[in-house]
């Protein structure tokens, strides 16, 4: 399988690719509905993850709710 | 007594006047079992990256029911109003409503706000449709101009996030709420019971805490207090307190003493 070099949260990561965003949070083991993805600064909505692809070189930041006041 | 009207936040309605963060439990039980004690509907997160160095990379919502409690995404830890608009908007993405807590901090050591930036963030926001919370000093221009620049609420601090110092300036907490039309809800610094109803004794509409709890030695107990406390304060204030006096006044008659 070949595979890409991406920014993933802030750190250069190799990952299976191209792909798509749902793919990479399948490969990650990430359930998308706990997880808002932005992709180059612009966020990609739930809906999108699957259509949209992952290119060499992109920057990927993976958030969720953690605790706080 | 006067009666009381029930707690709205840009026209929606909320059954507690106590609002609790998530944060620095040292259980995820304790965390639980302390927001289930308060009584708390409105429930703070915060929005940080995944860590995907951990085999359980798992965030808040695995131990707290969003269908429960309505959660208010906030933007702590944001210096720019840059910072804060991306955070927000990433919140509601993450989220399941348009509220959101704006945080945007001038200092790292007293975490006091930037209201220079807080008050770009909430114009941006606003116009974007968000429901702004804006945590703010207890300064009462600043609050007047966060409540024309659109926000749904305005939150002033006690005292400084995590300093359990109380209430410092009633005055000021008073003279925002009479001046505001939006709800005020004092946001930080309070550290125990006594505090929480003194602060709802003030008049405003309600109350943000998190250190209180997730740092008393016993955060249900503690949870429970401050229910009571904030419940209190606030009948307190509808039934309205007697004058204060520089002189004592006899509460027995001083007609009838024996010869």
């Amino acid at each position: 399988m070949s595979t890409i070099v991406i920014t993933l949260n802030g750190e250069r990561r190799e990952v299976p690719g191209p792909g798509s965003l749902a793919g990479l949070l399948g490969h990650l083991g990430l359930d998308p509905r706990l997880v808002v993805v932005e992709l180059n600064r612009e966020i990609v909505r739930r809906p999108r993850l699957d259509d949209t692809t992952l290119a060499d070189g992109d920057s990927v930041e993976l958030v969720h709710f953690v605790g706080g006041g | 007594m006067q009666q009381d009207t029930p707690f709205e936040i840009a026209g929606r309605r909320f059954r507690s006047r106590l609002m609790v963060g998530t944060g620095k439990y040292r259980t995820n039980d304790d965390m639980v079992r302390a927001i289930e004690a308060s009584g708390a509907e409105i429930v703070t997160v915060a929005v940080r990256r995944v860590d995907l160095n951990r085999a359980n990379s798992e965030g808040v919502l695995h131990h707290l029911d969003p269908k429960r409690f309505f959660l208010l995404a906030n933007t702590a830890g944001c210096y720019t109003a840059d910072d804060a608009v991306r955070y927000a908007r990433l919140g509601r993405e993450a989220g399941f409503n348009e509220f959101v807590k704006l945080e945007v901090i001038g200092d790292q050591e007293t975490l006091l706000p930037d209201t220079e930036g807080l008050l770009a963030a909430t114009r941006t926001l606003a116009g974007e449709g968000f429901t702004v919370l804006a945590y703010t000093n207890d300064d009462l221009i600043t609050a007047l101009r966060l409540e024309e620049a659109g926000a749904a609420a305005v939150m002033p601090l006690a005292s400084p996030i995590g300093s359990g110092l109380g209430l410092l300036n009633p005055y000021s907490i008073r003279t925002i709420k009479r001046r505001l039309k939006v709800p005020v809800i004092v946001d930080a610094g309070v550290g125990t019971a006594s505090d929480a109803c003194l602060t709802m004794e003030q008049g405003v509409d309600g109350i943000l805490m998190n250190t209180a709890l997730a740092e008393a030695a016993d955060p249900v107990a503690m949870a429970h207090a401050m229910g009571l406390a904030v419940e209190a304060g606030r009948v307190a204030w509808l039934a309205g307190r007697m004058p204060r006096r520089e002189v004592a006044m006899p509460s027995s008659p001083v007609r009838g003493m024996l010869a």
